[in-house]
């Protein structure tokens, strides 16, 4: 199969050139990349990606291609992927198919033989900018060879590059948008399952403790990583009232991650912060950033946001560093916290001082910014479930 | 660090397979990073070809034997609080383990430093760390520890075959190997057991055919721990990593993989209690999540070496910080300066390692690939996809220009030599499976017959796809860019394309395509990064912005060979820091992630990228696109270097220090002659011819022994001294059959005394830093040489006659920076061997002995100072009060088929040097140092040939008087007895039980005395007797001279030596520049 020739287009007048996999479809989103070096399928299939058209840093995509297994949610999210090779061919045991199809099936758009590091280095001054990956027209692309096309020299593949650019910068911009009610499970269900996984089996808890997992985006694993340490965790759909969690009576309150803009998940918030003092909870990423605005911080937009598997975290109680899985382009600011509401920073970014976490002076109410689930990435932060059920544990659970 | 004012550092030591530069890297890392932290360092190493050994990266270096006895003195005499022991390999880590357990570390105070003693060994002995698995649930591979044969063979058959078999405390997997079946179990099995210096071996279970995957981790005293980089192995389970092709990171895990593996190396170094760096190794199931941990390694090693590189992060130097206790995150990351070292790499790049093996110089060698590693080099490339990545790793590996295009001529019409080379592991696997690839060979075939996985060969499939294309398309600008894109260098394609690699670089140029080059920055671009390490490749954005500080290109020297060793990385080095020292950016191009130069701050700039005419010439014209072209600088990277010389400057380069005109007159042998005569020097009469009949008819002119040698080869390969006609024609038969386009060289072979200088001119005056004296007679390959600094035989007539001659050499050459010449005194007078206007292997050696900073100097005259203006007066340095011996090092004992008998052609590995107020215990010293101390007694084995016997009385005698037993061969017993001393006879090879190799492999004669008859009618016999002493480490001299020498030094020292620092031998510093 020859692949078409493609080009994404950044409103900021950036634009690469490649060749087309995955969906004939234009893809529209801003423009992020992810410095992980394994865990595509994971990737793709994060809700926290959702409007966002991602940028794969590792040069070498679908070595391994993809299976049952690895997915993170019921399809894959990311609005785009960028990448400078597709292998055409894939190698591992379990690989069930190649991602070019699997993003296909899900009318989800690529785009490879890009200089995706230069990419980078626009990202990182920009930030990320609302683009357009789309196909050339036919009449654009006829005759096309590679190296014209992939420098941008081929007759009149500047000028239709330029209308898209001008079409990028007409997109609605990603804060306004509503991602989390696009993400969200369209009904509540119930599961302890936890299927196997390479790494040791954790402290499985006896009394089954009872979680309310408000999903506004949520990755499997994390409603995994509760299932396989033994709690029933219901799943709640974004929207779902403090009423609907108290007819659970859990034992705790998880709020995952999702994607967007955290003043765009206001239900969220305001479900969150009736719950503080209610029952033990955990937030984690924006899940984290929903917990900062139910208790009066604020929250902006970080640079070029932390999105890869290899951040170091401190952890201020003990000062250990942690190495966490990220994803994430909003930040709870610092000295925004309330003084009198009780939280405080529990952990920092040692890359740039970021808040990585936030935790009750006397609650069991915490939250973290990076994904403890990993799925991709490091395993190393699963002790924080532990440590939320050991919590949970501690105040006897139900409502107090 | 309160209360850690000075720390000592064990070295490695020489050079040998298993152990290599890596260790020079480290350890300058290491001692930097002591000096940032305030600390004194104290360094042991008796490898002077290093930079750690230079006085301006240890505080304090003494270049003696690394042994229990030196380690004590230098302990007692410098009372360290703290001793570094995980910088110096296998060694530093047994010297740990042995002052340890001697109680010399606890009775002086001196703390180990990083992982703990108890760490180290539950990672090292076998049993331990088993058990240490099994305690953290961890699984190894079914295994026992046994120390003799019945019980390994209980194992085996309970557990069945392939079994391998691993010796404990060994490096580089030192007498391992495989068992497939029965037949072969029990030679492993001794070999083990021989090979391990406490006689131990671990027989497993084989996991051949599994994934190789190795992580190399970091670990801080307050249990932070993080991933540096995590390695796949092309070649599958069985093949020692040292000797496989490694990619990074892995290829083919999933992030499910890629963690499991993870987590586990984790709970790993936690359980050793590793503070600093780790190696970990595993075997995967390529078809499970099934897993088994194979090794781990509590130390830095030339995997963290290769992780350093490949991914910008310090291992060694940050490995160093935290054995002084700081902890990761307090430390910068160096690449970034922004971020702190708590953190994992992030790649945006592939990276390929391929192994440099020594077949080409040894061709009898066993060339498959176990255990057992018998590489002894490296070269590193960075890439964007797999096919360039390997495209060009190949190109860097300097095999004679060997590209992937190469195959074997003799493969020709065998499809078996083909696919042995898959079935097996074999050094050209790589080659035969594209060469199968061209034969129409399906990739799953050749994944499933190699094992190797489908990934891989995919790959290897794209890149032979290209092939065709090049061979049945028009040149277009799209099929060069694919081409470019892939790796392929201008001269596969134009032999693909049937045009001249000039053509295909002009025509690409014409269209736009060269090179851009990315940076290595930890961080996958996510962070602005400081450290000026580029890579090339072929995509748009160009990061690599002309250095404005006019800008000189220094060649580096390329993967470790022999031939070409630590020793012009050394000075490489040295020429990037005079650079930088003058005012001028130094721009560094090599491939070698081993080594010092391709240390991010070696160099104001480093390019890693393999050196090929192309990659150099690239690199120049990026530099060159603003203020003009920088000059390249090739006097410093061995043979690599000055190859490139000459057509870079046809391409129009400026070469410093003149074009290659010297170089040529030099090396152009009717134009040398010509040259020497009008100096009125003299050189071994001979002729150069092209038919048979001229080499017998110039032989019989000249007279026997001649030397016979190619002329297109260099560094003594191929080249012989034959005594008589028949050997002349058997030489020529087998070796090369002389010709107009390959003639061959016939000289009078001259048996006299050797000498050597390294000389520095400034195209008029010379400044002659020293002259070197050969122990051996000429004819042993001068590398090979034990060498004498100041001469201790060598008449003040002939040394002044040297020096004179050297004058008139460089003078006459109009050379400006080193310059090497070989002389041999031959009945009073001197002739000239060799001239090689360029920095020498021995130039380290001389500049350690004399403390002249050679390279140095060498730059500034390359680039116009006088000799006067830097204050140095012509002819010979002061000698400073002390002599310096050169001793060379061989890794035979790792090379099964390799004869290790001594000739003109090159064999050892590395160097040491002894250095003492006097030549004896200076001998002496490198005679431990190189491993070959004489116990006090014991048994001799002798075996001499009739033409040397008369020469051997004295040593006869000697051995006697000093209480050795004197065993030797019939001839030799009764040439003993004829002198009236006793010998005990031994059977010849095939001749009786027990015959001379079992006795050896018994382990029963402390030294072996083997000269040659004939050359190389008694190779074959006494083959098999060298053989047996390398492989059980007995040590085997070849040349008499080399014998008497260390009766002398054994005699007259009776094994006292001084223990001292380089400069305290010195004493008094020569003449500042």
């Amino acid at each position: 199969m020859q692949a078409e020739p493609a080009a994404l287009a950044l409103a900021t007048g950036d634009v690469f050139f490649g060749y087309g996999f995955g969906s004939c479809e234009p893809a529209e989103g801003e423009v992020v990349f992810n410095t992980s070096m394994t865990g595509y399928q994971e990737i793709t299939t994060d809700a926290s990606y959702r409007g966002q058209i991602v940028t794969l840093t590792y040069p070498l995509i679908n070595n391994y291609g993809v299976n049952a297994d690895d997915v993170e949610s019921r399809r894959p999210w990311i609005a785009g992927l960028v990448v400078r090779e597709l292998a055409p061919t894939s190698s591992n045991w379990r690989a069930a198919g190649g991602l070019g199809a699997f993003l296909d099936e899900h009318g989800i758009a690529g785009i490879m033989g890009v200089d995706t590091r230069a990419l980078v280095r626009v990202i990182r001054r920009t930030g990320p900018a609302p683009s357009r990956l789309v196909r050339a027209p036919r009449d654009v692309a006829r005759g096309a060879t590679t190296f014209h096309w992939l420098r941008g020299a081929h007759p009149g593949a500047a000028a239709w590059a330029e209308s898209e650019v001008e079409r990028a910068q007409d997109l609605p911009p990603y804060d306004d948008q509503p991602f989390v009610s696009e993400v969200t499970v369209p009904e509540p269900f119930t599961t302890t399952s936890a299927p196997w996984a390479p790494w040791p089996e954790p402290r499985r808890r006896d009394r089954e403790p009872r979680i309310a997992l408000l999903d506004i985006g949520v990755k499997t694993n994390i409603v995994r990583s509760l299932a396989r340490r033994g709690a029933r965790v219901h799943v709640l759909p974004y929207g779902s009232t403090p009423s609907d969690i108290d007819a659970l009576q859990p034992d705790g309150v998880v709020v995952g991650n999702g994607p967007g803009d955290p003043v765009q998940a206001d239900r969220a918030v305001e479900t969150v912060r009736a719950m503080i003092g209610r029952y033990p909870l955990m937030g984690i990423c924006l899940g984290h950033q929903v917990l900062g605005l139910a208790i009066g911080a604020t929250t902006s937009r970080l640079p070029f946001g932390h999105r890869g598997a290899n951040h170091p975290v401190q952890d201020l109680t003990d000062g250990r560093v942690h190495i966490t899985s990220q994803n994430h382009g909003f930040q709870v600011d610092a000295d925004s916290i309330p003084a009198d509401s009780g939280f405080s920073v529990s952990h920092v970014n040692l890359n740039d001082g970021s808040v990585e976490g936030l935790s009750h002076e006397r609650l069991p109410v915490f939250s973290i910014q990076y994904h403890p689930e990993a799925s991709p990435g490091p395993q190393d932060n699963q002790y924080l479930f532990d440590r939320f059920l050991d919590a949970i544990e501690g105040v006897g659970g139900r409502a107090a | 660090m309160a209360d850690l004012d000075s720390v000592l550092v064990i070295g490695s030591g020489p050079i040998v397979i298993g152990q290599a530069a890596e260790f020079d890297y480290a350890g300058t890392q290491a001692c930097k990073a002591l000096r940032e932290e305030g600390v004194r360092s104290i360094l042991v190493n008796s490898n002077p070809a290093t930079i750690m050994t230079d006085e301006g990266i240890a505080d304090r270096v003494y270049i003696e034997p690394i042994t229990r006895e030196v380690l004590a003195r230098v302990i007692e005499q410098e009372r360290p609080q703290g001793l570094l022991a995980s910088m110096g390999g296998q060694t530093g880590l047994n010297m740990a383990v042995e002052l340890g357990e001697a109680g010399i570390l606890d009775a002086s105070g001196v703390r180990v430093l990083g992982t703990p003693l108890e760490g180290i060994q539950d990672a090292e002995d076998r049993e331990r760390f088993r058990a240490l698995m099994e305690r953290i649930g961890e699984p190894v591979p079914e295994s026992r520890t046994v120390t003799s044969l019945p019980e390994a063979w209980d194992f085996a058959r309970s557990c069945g075959f392939p079994l391998v078999v691993r010796p404990a405390y060994t490096l580089g997997g030192t007498g391992g190997g495989f068992a497939r079946h029965e037949d072969e179990f029990e030679a492993v099995v001794n070999g083990g057991l021989q090979a391990s210096p406490i006689g131990q071996v671990l027989v497993e279970r084989s996991l051949a055919g599994w994934k190789e995957i190795e992580y190399e981790v970091m670990r801080d005293g307050a249990d932070n721990c993080i991933t540096v980089c995590n390695m796949e192995n092309f070649d599958p389970m069985g093949v020692h990593t040292g000797d496989s092709i490694v990619f990074a990171p892995s290829q083919t895990l999933s992030d499910k993989e890629y963690q499991m593996l993870r987590s586990a190396a984790l709970r790993i170094i936690r359980a050793l209690r590793v503070e600093g760096g780790c190696n970990v190794q595993f075997a995967l199931d390529p078809k499970s999540f099934n897993y088994a941990v194979i090794e781990v390694n509590p130390r830095v090693s030339r995997s963290s070496a290769l992780a350093s590189k490949a991914t910008g992060y310090p291992i060694a130097r940050i490995a160093a910080k935290i054995a002084l206790g700081r902890r990761l995150d307090e430390l910068p990351n160096p690449i970034t300066q922004r971020t702190c070292a708590a953190f994992e790499p992030a790649l945006d790049y592939v990276v390929t390692k391929i192994p440099r093996w020594p077949f080409d110089k040894f061709e009898h060698a066993d060339r498959r690939l176990g255990t057992q590693m018998k590489a002894t080099g490296e070269v590193m490339a960075i890439e964007r996809t797999i096919e360039a990545c390997l495209n060009k790793a190949v190109r860097g590996l300097e095999i004679g220009g060997r590209t992937l295009l190469w195959e074997d001529p003799a493969w020709a019409d065998d499809d078996e030599a083909v696919w042995w080379r898959i079935d097996h592991a074999h050094d050209e696997r790589l080659w035969a499976i594209m060469a199968a690839l061209r034969r129409g060979a399906e990739p799953a075939e050749i994944a499933r017959r190699s094992r190797i996985d489908i990934f891989f060969v995919d790959k290897m499939a794209a890149i032979h796809a290209m092939e065709r294309r090049l061979l049945n398309e028009l040149l277009t600008a799209d099929l060069l860019w694919d081409a470019k894109r892939m790796g392929f260098s201008d001269e596969m394609i134009a032999a693909l394309a049937d045009e001249l690699p000039q053509r295909v670089r002009e025509r690409r140029e014409s269209y736009g395509i060269t090179p851009v080059y990315k940076m290595v920055d930890t961080c996958a671009a996510e962070f602005d990064a400081v450290t000026p390490y580029y890579w090339s490749t072929y995509e748009h954005e160009n990061e690599a912005q002309p250095e404005a500080d006019s800008p000189a290109v220094v060649i580096g020297s390329g993967p470790i060979r022999i031939g070409q060793g630590i020793e012009f990385d050394y000075c490489s080095v040295h020429a990037a820091w005079a650079l930088q020292a003058a005012g001028r950016a130094s721009v560094m191009i090599n491939s070698n992630p081993e080594t010092v130069s391709t240390d991010f701050d070696s160099s104001t700039r480093l390019y890693f990228e393999a050196l090929d005419v192309e990659s150099v010439a690239d690199v120049l014209a990026n530099e060159g696109r603003r203020n003009g072209m920088p000059p390249a600088i090739a006097q410093f990277g061995g043979q690599t270097a000055i190859n490139l010389a000459e057509p870079l400057y046809t391409l129009g380069h400026e070469i410093a220090g003149g074009g290659p005109g010297s170089i040529d007159e030099a090396e152009d042998r009717a134009k040398f002659d010509r040259f020497l005569e009008r100096l009125g020097l003299l050189r071994p009469p001979g002729a150069t011819v092209t038919r048979m009949q001229d080499a017998v008819t110039v032989a019989e002119q000249l007279g026997y022994p001649v030397l016979v040698r190619p002329s297109y080869v260099l560094g003594g390969r191929a080249m012989e001294i034959v005594d008589d006609r028949q050997e002349l024609e058997r030489y020529i038969h087998e070796v090369t059959q002389p010709s107009p386009e390959r003639p061959v060289l016939v000289d009078k072979y001259l048996e006299g005394r050797e000498l050597e200088v390294d000389a520095i001119c400034d195209g008029t005056h010379t400044l002659i830093p020293g002259i070197m004296e050969h122990i051996e007679r000429a004819g042993v390959h001068s590398g090979d040489s034990f060498a004498v600094y100041p001469p201790v035989t060598a008449s003040e007539a002939t040394q002044a006659a040297i020096l004179e001659a050297t004058q008139r050499i460089c003078a006459g050459l109009g050379a400006r920076g080193l310059v090497n010449v070989q002389y041999v005194e031959y009945d009073g007078d001197v002739y000239v061997l060799e001239v090689n206007p360029r920095s020498s292997r021995t130039v380290p050696f001389l500049s350690k002995a004399t403390g002249i900073p050679m390279v140095r100097l060498a730059m500034q005259t390359l680039f116009g100072a006088s000799l006067a203006e830097l204050g140095w007066a012509p002819g010979l340095a002061p000698v400073p009060p002390l002599v310096a011996v050169k001793a060379p090092v061989f890794s035979m004992a790792k090379l099964s088929g390799v004869d290790t008998y001594l000739g003109p052609e090159m064999k050892s590995t590395g160097e040491v040097m002894g250095v003492d107020r006097a030549f004896p215990p200076a001998l002496l010293k490198a005679m431990i140092a190189a491993g070959n101390a004489l116990p006090p007694e014991g048994d001799v084995l002798l075996s001499i040939a009739d033409r040397d016997k008369p020469g051997a009385v004295d040593i006869i005698r000697r051995l006697d008087q000093l209480g050795y037993g004197l065993v030797a061969t019939e001839g030799t017993a009764r040439f003993i007895r004829d002198l009236g001393l006793r010998a005990r006879t031994v059977a010849k090879m095939r001749a009786g039980t027990p015959n001379v190799e079992q006795f050896i492999r018994s382990g029963s004669s402390v030294l072996v005395v083997n000269t040659l008859t004939g050359r190389r009618q008694a190779l074959q016999d006494g083959h098999y007797m060298r053989r047996a002493a390398a492989e059980t480490r007995t040590p085997c001299l070849t040349t008499l001279e080399t014998v008497r020498s260390l009766l002398d030094a054994l005699g007259s020292t009776r094994g006292a030596y001084d223990v001292r620092t380089i400069d305290e031998y010195r004493g008094a510093a020569p003449i500042p520049a």
